[in-house]
């Protein structure tokens, strides 16, 4: 129990303090080690893979994409800092948090759980999850695949610049904006 | 109080972070990680009731993880991309600035 309480305790306080901050970089990488107390969480369930999964996911890809996020979408080099936001905003974003947790608080202490298994750490072989992908989750797979391809391909196209096309639509507006090339 | 109850309580706490940061900053890109955040409490919340549950040899637990965890990313992916795009039209990432569709 008790590392469950302190990966616990690491990762909220990563997030808590990762939305909190001003500077983009640095919250990028506060929810880095809130990740990795993610994957230490599934470590401890005894999800290897999964663990294994959400480091390469979101340690290594999501993070990279965060970041590239934050670096193309500045306006200088010093525009790193945030305006600070409104404090009405703030404080109602702050009260839903609160009431949606105390609520989900409330019901969770009140449902009375049983844990069924005694409790040991589960074991499973990436055999028995790659038996378990290509039997009776074949079909998902391959959605999943495709979804997959699809999101990579409308990526790209969102954001790729079409400046021919902009060019021969409005060409004033694409000769004043000439890095968006 | 059970260690169920407790690994509840955290991925709601954790949940609850992410919508916290979703609904009060207004960095685009801070309300996409929000939106991470809470999809990984609901990835946690798969792994707690499969370490719990009554059969995790089978694994289903970890599976839905696994597609869940690919979703997400895809969905990383397609909000950046927007983000990028919504950057070249209006210059600025701000929501409330964010205010037209047409480009």
């Amino acid at each position: 129990m008790l590392p469950l309480i302190a990966i616990a305790t690491v990762m909220l306080a990563a997030t808590a303090v990762a939305m909190s901050l001003r500077n983009l970089i640095h919250s990028a990488l506060l929810l880095i080690v809130s990740w990795f107390g993610t994957a230490a969480f599934y470590l401890w369930a005894g999800a290897e893979f999964v663990a294994f999964g959400q480091v390469l996911v979101y340690v290594g890809a999501v993070s990279m994409i965060v970041l590239f996020a934050v670096l193309l979408t500045r306006r200088s080099r010093t525009d790193l800092a945030l305006t600070p936001d409104s404090a009405a905003r703030a404080a109602a974003g702050i009260l839903a948090g609160l009431a949606a947790f105390s609520v989900m608080a409330f019901a969770i202490a009140r449902t009375p759980l049983e844990v069924v298994g005694d409790g040991a750490v589960p074991s499973i072989t990436v055999r028995e999850i790659g038996t378990q992908l290509m039997g009776p989750h074949a079909v998902s797979l391959l959605a999943v695949g495709v979804l997959l391809t699809v999101a990579l391909l409308g990526g790209v196209v969102i954001a790729a610049s079409d400046s021919r096309r902009a060019s021969r639509a409005n060409p004033q507006s694409a000769s004043r904006m000439p890095q968006s090339r | 109080m059970s260690p169920l109850h407790i690994c509840l309580l955290i991925s709601s706490a954790l949940f609850c972070i992410g919508l916290t940061g979703a609904l009060a900053r207004s960095n685009t890109i801070l309300v996409l990680l929000g939106i991470e955040l809470m999809l990984n409490a609901a990835n946690l919340n798969f792994i707690a009731f499969w370490k719990y549950g009554p059969e995790p040899s089978a694994g289903l637990g970890v599976v839905f993880v696994l597609f869940s965890i690919a979703v997400a990313a895809a969905e990383a992916a397609v909000g950046l991309a927007l983000i990028i795009a919504i950057y070249r039209h209006q210059r600025s990432i701000r929501l409330q600035e964010a205010t037209r569709l047409k480009g």
